[in-house]
């Protein structure tokens, strides 16, 4: 076994530091270092998002990121979206729109959801189907994800 | 595996040329990772590129534009000037992948990853752009079609990096496009595609022209008598039609379930022709 490397990252606004090994994904050292276990193992090829988080606000699948890459950089994974216990708007319209059946591809779709919404606060649903085509979800024929998505965007613009 | 963050680039090509055993570039890792984990390599090496600042930018000056190796796909669609200058080399770059894998692939990455249907080089080949390599025995300069030489091979030698990829600043009324045929709307590879870059003369004919297939032959194919075809028209149906006959005959494409001889034949017609005429739109004609 190659020796251990040392990362010092932030993860949902906390410093944290551990130590993997240089094969290790960030989605690996993730669920299994630092029990956050939002983020899932879909595909393990970047194809289907379910292990999505943002890193230094960048959408992309831990599962292609090694665990040594987060050194230094910020990463923001389904743990990290609700506030204070709060769930945040997302969160509540998937809920509320019975967005997710099975449930194991929804913390990748909020974390996609998030970014969209970040960049375009006003999505299409054209906007809104394309920015979440690197999500898989087998339960709900994205329907209702896509009427969640669109519900939360109301809602946070009105806030706004 | 050992894994490396160097800053700078004499240090990256330092380590790669000096690995005993086999050594591989992290840019993106949406090619790179996905290999390592099916077991695909074993690489006693990888050198992540992405804390060298230079490989990290996208830099105008006025021959053109310098992008660094690491430089991920979405960056490359929030660059206005780049946009504007080679609309059809990001549209390419943007095509790849979902959202996420845009948040990292990179074009260096598209290109040495050696697919014949990769997105990013018929574009760039088309607008006649140039791969910055760094070695052991310093940098030389190679025109982004000389890079690959057949599926997953490529002609850099160990120790040598391609450190970026270097786009000219486009000629007045210049335009360039890339299209590709996929049987959804996002989300896949090529089965064909086709890059096309044109510069237009007075009256709007064209002066100058660049075709490049992709997914019909081990690499991307050059295809300088479509080129000839349309060099000297004001891009007519006639000379529309012997674009996509010399397109046709450029082809050299597999048999697959993505799809078949003849149908990537035809079809790498269709879309020069339809390229070019986007081409031509954007300039000016």
């Amino acid at each position: 076994m190659a020796q251990g490397i040392h990362v010092a990252t932030t993860i949902n606004g906390d410093a944290v530091e551990y130590v993997c090994q240089p094969r290790e994904t960030l989605l690996e050292v993730l669920r299994n270092r630092l029990g956050l276990t939002g983020a899932k193992e879909g595909c393990g090829t970047g194809d289907c998002g379910a292990c999505s988080v943002t890193l230094d606000g960048r959408l992309v699948c831990s599962c292609l990121v090694l665990g040594a890459e987060a050194e230094g950089r910020s990463v923001t994974t389904v743990e990290g979206l609700s506030t204070n216990g709060n769930l945040h708007p997302l969160q509540k319209k998937f809920i509320e729109h019975a967005a997710l059946q099975c449930g194991i591809c929804t913390p990748g779709f909020l974390v996609s959801a998030k970014a969209l919404l970040d960049r375009n606060p006003d999505p299409t649903e054209e906007e809104i189907r394309y920015a979440l085509a690197g999500n898989l979800c087998r339960c709900t024929g994205y329907d209702k994800i896509v009427r969640a998505v669109d519900a939360a965007a109301k809602e946070l613009r009105s806030k706004a | 595996m050992q894994y490396a963050a160097p800053t700078t680039v004499k240090e990256a090509a330092g380590l790669l040329a000096k690995s005993k055993g086999s050594a591989f570039v992290l840019a993106g890792g949406t090619d790179l990772l996905v290999r390592l984990k099916s077991g695909l390599i074993e690489p006693d090496l990888v050198v992540d590129i992405k804390r060298i600042a230079s490989m990290q930018t996208v830099t105008k000056a006025a021959g053109g534009f310098k992008i660094g190796a690491a430089v991920p796909c979405a960056v490359l669609g929030e660059n206005a000037a780049l946009k504007k200058a080679w609309p059809g080399v990001v549209e390419a770059a943007n095509l790849i992948g979902s959202d996420q894998v845009q948040g990292r692939c990179t074009i260096v990455g598209n290109l040495c990853n050696a697919s014949p249907a990769a997105d990013s080089v018929p574009a760039m080949v088309a607008a006649g752009a140039k791969a910055l390599v760094v070695g052991p025995k310093g940098r030389r300069t190679i025109a982004v079609e000389d890079v690959v030489v057949g599926p997953g091979k490529t002609s850099l030698k160990k120790g040598e990096v391609v450190e970026a990829i270097t786009l000219p600043k486009p000629a007045p009324k210049t335009g360039d496009a890339y299209l590709r045929f996929i049987p959804r709307t996002e989300m896949d590879i090529a089965v064909v595609s086709a890059g096309v870059c044109l510069t237009l003369g007075p009256k709007g004919v064209v002066k100058k022209a660049r075709v490049a297939l992709g997914a019909v032959g081990p690499t991307v194919i050059v295809v300088p008598k479509a080129a000839a075809a349309i060099v000297g028209t004001k891009l007519d149906d006639a000379a529309l039609a012997a674009l996509a006959k010399a397109c046709e005959a450029a082809c050299k494409p597999i048999d697959d379930k993505r799809g078949t001889i003849e149908f990537r034949t035809e079809v790498a017609g269709v879309l020069a022709r339809r390229a070019a005429k986007i081409a031509y739109e954007r300039a000016g004609g």
